[in-house]
């Protein structure tokens, strides 16, 4: 056996102060199991021992929230029994060594952590970066991670039905991949992962245990460096199939009361589904290793601790009901072993043919994990740039508007979403590409709305105001199909929280989602930390990304971005005052990077999107699609296309400078459609809330015409629109 | 009208068809891999799914199973079955119907609405619909139809294709061909025209909400000629 030293401490990843820690809670040294429990429980994945003093400030609570952070996922009422049980959470580390594996993986994981609950997951959605398009890695990972969500969610049977994809400079060593779910459970049968109760069986079903996955939360707590190719047996490799028996058997076996606690073997596998597990009921749990069903032959104790061979579940039964679940696993070809009980000894025991090899104190992986206030800095508002006529001079209102619509961010993601199954289940009523994807609950009169949200480029420059954005941005994807936001779930992609500045970064995106979660009573549930996102030093920019739910009370009343008749008059709701720093157009046409991102006023979000809610209920506007990157022209543009209609765009008044007017991106506002019969009451709806509204134009025919700036046939939009990623994959 | 659903295990529109067929009125079962036989039924239907994985070929685990017995002797004394998507690549595992379903010709999952020709209207299937071209959905990474040319002839001679893919004004080319499908081929019969494999969803367009509604004329002619 390894001898336990203070280097072989370092080589799990652990600090030497929380080596001797270790040493002195244990008051010996660890053996080399007990070191491997130790480095998986305290590690940043685990034990979120950067993050956790700032996470509580996050605003979780709220009338509809069942569960909030803490548990395998958080849980929303919706009404009549009916809850959503949802999360997302990243798989970045492992995509980008592994990109295909990484994300399949990444998308088993979260689904796990759904049905774990007992929901039936009812949706996937996922949020992708990658680095510029030129890099050499990018194509191969794009394709690789399309590839690896598609054949994951597709095997299994659950839609895809939204997503997000971003090409930015500084993924170019650390792509993200953010998974999604969200699954329909009965409030009253929800299934948590506190044990409870003494000498009751522990059990451990599913997939066998193999050595794919060592050290993969430690891989995912550390940064990268040139050797990363020597990772690859971190990353685990997924069977969908296997996931969908294990779904099957595991809610067949919840539709009895036989399971007391329940548990998926996620980052670091056994190790902290047991712990969490005994630690969350105040017991003790005893397992023996020798009775977990291994792949491989001579697997030993410490590898079988900590592989993260996916599929796999760790389950509390009430005594006597174990040939009763049995009968369910075997009928569904799975693995089915007792491996141990709980104790009263509120420690872990390992046993191991028939000798014990490992003993903890539960508390000292849980509550007396390291928690760390790091140091961090301010980020200071950017001074705001001053753009002249020079600037614009060169430019022409239609090519820029083409160029933005082809550009990598803002073109249409086709490409990937038709190699996602959107639409089995039969419930998808609204499908990828609108402001957000809509399934309804099956068999009744509502559907729930979800969306995924982020703006590296704000929260890069302004980290307070990008974290408020993000949240406002996902508020409005949600009030843009006729929704009433809900909850959220975030995903906190950063660099290195061992630097003041990314540290920084991190303290104050938490700090702004919490100011627009609480303001606009939209709630984080649940969520998950991805640190160390940094190759060679060089970091990713700050991307948290939101999750949001909404609930639509009858789905008859849902609507969609795309323009519907002709003669109908189309408004600007909310202000523009022309906005250009950090947007698409400052980067992609003026190359200018720098500038404060536009500033967020949450009153004004929360009046404007309760209104526009209002003014769906009552059917006063038939589309409705929220301004956000690339400003008025973009949002109208897409309206155009996907409705196959053109518009009469009017002159905007007053203003001196169109290209601020047009691609400028004031946030809290909105594109809808009105036909004329409602004009009058939506303009007096309007005026009492006190919102400023701008006449855009009129729908017309084929054509998106603006008196002598834009003549444009909707087929030229569409073809600029729709191609650039088909040819970038060579297609 | 009694049907009956087989659920291998990792089939996943099982439910999605079981909704389907009660909507248009049938007595819909769910039937499981390993029971030996079937309710009596006017109609079986293999889902779509990923049986078993599909780790080796497609449909081809799902062809060995205990239950296939019954569906082949069931489909060889004159009974309808349905098999849909991963069921029309089980049946033609088994032999019920001729060729194989190969990889998409790009390579990638497609999933889409797409526009079809209904080639033969002599059959319980689609006789008294009345459209010519339907607008079905898919989702499969394999469903490009292949088959030898002397098969590809007994097809044509018999009218054995049901129906292929084309665009809403009924041209059947390269274009409009999601997959490399052979002849653009979606669908085919066995010689007597009571199996039907096809690889687009009619269960995922009986709702005006989904993607389209051309779904419930194929349930509905279905329904209508087993009363």
């Amino acid at each position: 056996m390894i001898q336990v030293t203070e280097s072989v401490a370092i080589e799990h990843g652990l600090k030497k102060e929380e080596f001797s820690k270790i040493c002195e809670l244990l008051k010996r040294i660890p053996n080399i199991t007990e070191l491997a429990i130790f480095s998986a429980m305290w590690n940043e994945h685990c034990s979120y021992k950067s993050s956790r003093i700032h996470l509580k400030k996050l605003h979780t609570k709220g009338k509809q929230v069942i569960q909030g952070p803490g548990e395998n996922a958080g849980i929303i009422d919706i009404g009549d029994d009916d809850a959503i049980v949802f999360k997302i959470e990243s798989h970045n580390h492992p995509s980008f060594i592994e990109p295909y594996q990484g994300a399949a993986t990444g998308v088993g994981g979260i689904m796990r952590d759904v049905f774990t609950m007992g929901a039936r997951p009812i949706a996937n959605l996922n949020s992708i970066h990658f680095g510029s398009p030129q890099h050499k890695k990018t194509k191969n990972l794009l394709r690789g991670v399309v590839k690896g969500i598609g054949g994951y969610g597709n095997c299994i049977g659950v839609p895809t039905i939204a997503g997000q994809t971003s090409f930015d400079d500084s993924y170019n060593g650390n792509i993200l991949v953010n998974a999604m779910t969200l699954g329909l459970v009965n409030k009253n049968k929800i299934f948590y992962s506190k044990a409870a109760g003494l000498n009751k069986p522990v059990i451990y079903v599913g997939s066998k245990t193999g050595r794919d996955g060592i050290h993969g939360a430690s891989m995912a707590s550390s940064t990268f460096d040139d050797k990363i190719e020597e990772k690859k047996p971190t990353v685990q490799v997924g069977d969908p199939f296997t996931e969908k028996l294990l779904l099957e058997a595991c809610l067949e076996l919840m539709s009895d009361k036989s399971i007391i606690a329940i548990q998926d073997m996620g980052a670091a596998g056994l190790t902290s589904s047991s712990v969490e597990m005994a630690s969350k009921g105040n017991l003790g749990i005893q397992l023996d290793l020798s009775k977990v069903p291994c792949r491989e032959e001579k697997m030993s104790p410490y590898e079988i601790m900590l592989s993260e061979s996916q599929e796999r579940m760790l389950i509390v039964l009430e005594k006597g009901k174990e040939d009763f679940a049995k009968k369910i696993f075997d009928k569904w070809n799975l693995d089915f072993a007792v491996i141990g009980k709980t104790t009263n000894t509120n420690k872990i025991e390992l046993i191991f043919n028939n000798s014990k090899i490992a003993e903890i104190p539960i508390n000292l992986l849980a509550e007396n994990a390291p928690v760390y206030d790091r140091n961090w800095k301010k980020t200071k508002l950017p001074q705001k740039l001053k753009f002249n006529k020079d600037n614009f001079k060169s430019l022409s209102v239609s090519d820029c508007l083409k160029k933005i619509l082809s550009s990598p961010n803002i073109s249409e993601k086709k490409w990937i979403w038709d190699q996602y199954d959107h639409t089995v289940m039969g419930d998808t009523i609204q499908k990828p590409g609108g402001d957000a994807g809509v399934v309804r609950i099956h068999g009744t009169k509502k559907a729930v709305a979800a969306t995924v949200d982020s703006s590296a480029s704000y929260c890069f420059s302004h980290p307070i105001t990008g974290g408020k954005q993000v949240v406002c941005e996902s508020w409005r994807n949600l009030i843009s199909v006729g929704a009433k936001p809900i909850a959220i779930t975030n995903c906190l992609n950063f660099g290195n929280p061992e630097k003041e500045k990314n540290m920084g970064e991190f303290v104050e995106c938490v700090e702004g989602i919490s100011e627009a979660s609480e303001y606009l009573d939209f709630p984080v549930v649940s969520g998950n930390v991805s640190f160390y996102n940094e190759t060679k030093d060089k970091g990713i920019k700050p991307t948290p990304t939101i999750g949001g739910v909404g609930l639509i009370k009858n789905y008859e009343n849902m609507i969609t971005m795309e323009f519907k008749n002709y003669g109908n008059i189309v408004y600007v709701i909310g202000k523009t005052e022309g906005h250009l720093d950090q947007s698409i157009f400052a980067k992609d046409i003026l190359n200018e990077k720098k500038g404060p991102p536009p500033s967020i006023n949450l009153f004004n979000e929360k009046n404007i999107g309760q209104t526009i809610l209002n003014l769906i209920e009552k059917k006063l506007i038939v589309s409705s699609h929220d301004v956000s990157l690339g400003g008025i022209l973009t949002a109208v543009s897409r309206m155009c296309i996907k409705g196959n209609k053109g518009i009469k765009i009017n002159k905007p008044k007053g203003l001196t400078n169109k290209y601020e007017y047009f691609f400028g991106e004031d946030q809290a506002r909105y594109i809808v459609e009105i036909p004329t019969n409602n004009i009058k009451e939506v303009d007096e709806i309007l005026n009492k809330n006190s919102i400023h509204f701008d006449e855009l134009g009129i729908i017309q025919e084929k054509y998106v015409t603006l008196n002598g700036d834009i003549n444009l046939p909707i087929e030229e939009l569409s073809d600029a629109h729709k191609y650039w990623l088909k040819e970038y994959m060579n297609i | 009208m009694n049907s009956s659903v087989i659920i291998f295990p990792g089939s996943n529109c099982d439910r999605d068809m079981d909704v389907a067929l009660n909507k248009f009125g049938f007595k819909n079962k769910m039937v499981w891999h390993n029971d030996q036989s079937i309710p009596r039924s006017d109609l079986i239907v293999l889902p779509g799914g990923f049986s078993y994985g599909d780790y080796l070929r497609c449909g081809s685990i799902a062809s060995k199973s205990k239950i296939i017995r019954s569906v082949i002797d069931f489909a060889n004394s004159g009974g309808l079955v349905l098999g849909i998507c991963n069921g029309f690549q089980i049946l033609t595992e088994t032999g019920l119907l001729p060729g194989i379903l190969q990889q998409n010709k790009y390579l990638d999952f497609i999933c889409k609405n797409v526009f079809v020709k209904v080639k033969d209207k002599k059959n319980k299937y689609f006789n008294n619909i009345k459209k010519d071209i339907l607008e079905l959905h898919i989702a499969h990474n394999e469903g490009n139809f292949f088959c030898t040319e002397e098969e590809l002839k007994t097809l044509e001679d018999n009218n054995q294709i049901a129906v292929t893919y084309c665009n809403s004004e009924g041209l059947e080319n390269e274009d409009n061909n999601p997959n490399g499908a052979i002849n653009n081929i979606a669908g085919i019969f066995n010689k007597n025209k009571n199996v039907l494999g096809m690889m687009p969803h009619p269960e995922r367009m009986i709702d005006k909400y989904l993607s389209g509604e051309d779904g419930s004329l194929f349930f509905e002619n279905l329904l209508g000629n087993l009363k």
